[in-house]
């Protein structure tokens, strides 16, 4: 567990991980995943915080993921990854839609978090797709998931077309690609502010109260309880 | 330290041949096994329970008493005793009677079982898990350690005036250990009464079953039954050994790739780096388990799987005879060099004799005496003054031993 001023306010980087489930490289959900990032370490650097960004690539997991989920243990890499996710300040998750949904890794990453992980955690949600036809997957799957996880996710989503990475991108297009990324890293630097306990109004858990509810080097142990309380003596 | 073999018992096909074994062989092998542990020099065989297909292991003391007629030296064992499915009075009656007729060569390891639905098969209700296990046993413990136990709990009916019987052999109780992959209540459990705990690592890497071993021998330190390092642990593992380690992998590569419980998923390679499993040269096998102490401490028993993912009954028996012969011999000589001298050797029967005599001496109280105890509980028709009184001042003689040591110990002076 980190110590309470490495964990409140202060001037250190906030944690963002990315998590991209694109197959390819390099891949159209690797591309969305660089653009909303690059929006949000834009939008925190206007609050004058810096930001520290891991980049996960499920496909360089993926065998240590399936191999998790039979022997109830991440590999040292997965560790490794699950361990930057637990420090995060904010999230960006972004998987290629597959039948209405998302990916099958995609989903087999978050299979093998634990419980607790990203309750209160600011979530950016994207997707991309052959086409717009696709983009309530975002809603109807991803929001849902991320939901039962009791991750703060941000308002504004982005599905992202293969037409969308050719089209205008000016600023007078609003739902051009570029502005609703922005419009995401805006609402995700805000969120991730708040989450670390940067500005007001967070509610617990959060970051900023030395991340209870976050998984830590200790809560293997978390629900101890010594025998005179067992025994009910 | 204590070398043997578990067996979980389970029918696996043998994906090599598609040979798949009658629970009459199955039955019939495990019994092979455990009477050519003890002719290769091993010192546990341990078996489970479970209650549910594709195992044959539901009445253990069963196994273990016919077991006990074939062999001699051999301490049986458990891996693990369902403490929370199994009536404690039960437990009680049956293992105290294989103490009696296997000569004291008992021991046992309490466990919660391996399904969530044995719980209804046994009357139980499974969200009571953990509750169960405390309750249990701590009437387990009482019935070994009093003759007369007055008894009220929650989930079974009460006992007034009762006495389990056969008395424990030479009364003295059979040793218990205490399993446990990530429960750290059980390690705080095994720790309280000062009983051993079993980190069944097999499927974990050492980073966690160390974290679990710290914490167990933390808490017995707390509790005044000695020093952290002089808790009493044991660990599983398992290995695959052939004299050449090129034929060990080739040989094992199609078990592990198709075992029911880690086929089809990390490479043999990768699980062997993350969990004791080893597969090479006898050689290659010591080095690794010469290893462990490195990480939980100097331990008392380690205790292998070897009748695993379908292998047939010849190579079981072959590597029954590797370990015993090539393995365990130096592993033995190197451990036990290795600790130090105020470590504990792992418990048997005649040391904890020994131990419970020399204590009562120090203690000033009279010497243990089995001459039968006419007039213990309720249950017994032939009830006497003189018997009873006796059975309630050694009852209430432990209770001074108990007290004493908890006071001394950092449990009791923290709650001053």
């Amino acid at each position: 567990m980190n110590a309470p001023d490495a964990t409140a306010t202060g001037d250190r980087p906030l944690n963002l991980v990315v998590v991209a489930a694109g197959t390819s490289v390099p891949s159209s959900t690797r591309m969305l995943a660089d653009q909303l990032t690059a929006a949000t370490r834009d939008a925190l650097a206007r609050h004058g915080r810096h930001v520290t960004v891991t980049v996960l690539e499920v496909r360089e997991l993926a065998h240590e993921i399936v191999d998790a989920t039979f022997t109830r243990f991440p590999g040292d890499k997965l560790k490794a990854a699950l361990d930057e996710i637990g420090r995060a300040d904010g999230v960006i998750a972004v998987t290629p839609t597959y039948n209405q949904s998302y990916s099958g890794l995609f989903k087999a990453l978050f299979d093998v978090i634990e419980p607790g992980t990203l309750t209160g955690v600011p979530v950016a949600l994207g997707a991309t797709g052959g086409t717009a036809r696709h983009s309530l997957a975002i809603d109807y799957a991803l929001r849902p998931m991320f939901a039962y996880f009791k991750a703060d996710v941000v308002p504004t989503t982005v599905f992202a077309a293969s037409e969308d990475f050719g089209a205008v991108t000016t600023a007078a297009d609003e739902n051009s690609l570029a502005s609703r990324a922005g419009r995401v890293g805006t609402e995700l630097a805000d969120y991730m502010l708040r989450f670390a306990g940067v500005t007001a109004g967070a509610v617990a858990p959060t970051r900023a109260d030395g991340g209870s509810g976050r998984r830590s080097e200790d809560d293997e142990f978390a629900d101890f309880v010594p025998m005179g309380d067992l025994l009910g003596r | 330290m204590q070398f043997g073999i578990f067996t979980i018992a389970d029918i696996t096909p043998d994906p090599v041949t598609g040979a798949i074994p009658t629970e009459h062989e199955r039955l019939e092998a495990m019994v092979e096994y455990a009477v050519q542990a003890e002719q290769v020099g091993l010192d546990v065989f341990a078996i489970g329970e479970h209650h549910n297909p594709p195992f044959v292991t539901s009445s253990p003391t069963t196994t273990l008493g016919y077991v006990a007629g074939k062999t001699s030296e051999i301490i049986l064992s458990t891996a693990t005793t369902l403490i929370t499915t199994n009536d404690p009075v039960k437990i009680a009656e049956d293992y105290a009677m294989l103490q009696h007729l296997s000569g004291g060569r008992v021991d046992l390891t309490m466990g919660r079982g391996n399904t969530g639905p044995v719980y209804p098969w046994f009357g139980q209700d499974i969200r009571q898990g953990l509750p169960l296990a405390i309750e249990n046993y701590e009437l387990l413990h009482r019935l070994w350690h009093e003759d007369v136990v007055d008894w009220e709990g929650k989930f079974r009916t009460p006992l007034q005036q009762f006495t389990s019987t056969p008395r424990p052999l030479d009364g003295v109780a059979p040793f218990v250990w205490h399993g446990s992959i990530r429960s750290p209540q059980i390690a705080e459990q095994a720790a309280f009464y000062g009983d051993g705990f079993f980190h069944n690592n097999i499927f974990w890497p050492i980073s966690h079953t160390k974290q679990m071993v710290e914490l167990y021998r933390r808490r017995y330190e707390h509790y005044g039954h000695g020093s952290a390092d002089q808790a009493i642990v044991g660990l599983g593992g398992q290995f695959f050994a052939r004299a050449n380690s090129q034929d060990a992998v080739n040989e094992f590569r199609p078990y592990f790739d198709n075992a029911p419980v880690y086929g089809h998923g990390p490479s043999l390679e990768d699980f062997s780096a993350q969990t004791p499993l080893t597969v090479g040269s006898p050689q290659q096998i010591i080095d690794r388990y010469m290893t462990m102490r490195e990480h939980v401490g100097d331990y008392q028993r380690q205790l292998f799987l070897i009748d695993h993912a379908g292998l047939p009954r010849k190579t079981v028996l072959e590597q029954i005879e590797i370990l015993g012969t090539e393995i365990v011999p130096v592993l033995r000589r190197e451990l036990d060099a290795l600790r130090p001298a105020h470590v504990p050797d792992a418990p048997t029967h005649a040391a904890r004799v020994a131990a419970r005599d020399a204590a009562l001496a120090a203690a000033d109280e009279p010497a243990y005496d089995d001459a039968y105890r006419f007039g213990t509980g309720d249950n017994w028709t032939g009830l006497t003054a003189e018997g009873g009184q006796r059975a309630q001042e050694q009852s209430l003689a432990r209770d001074r031993r108990n007290q004493a040591r908890l006071a001394d110990s950092p449990a009791g002076k923290e709650s001053k």
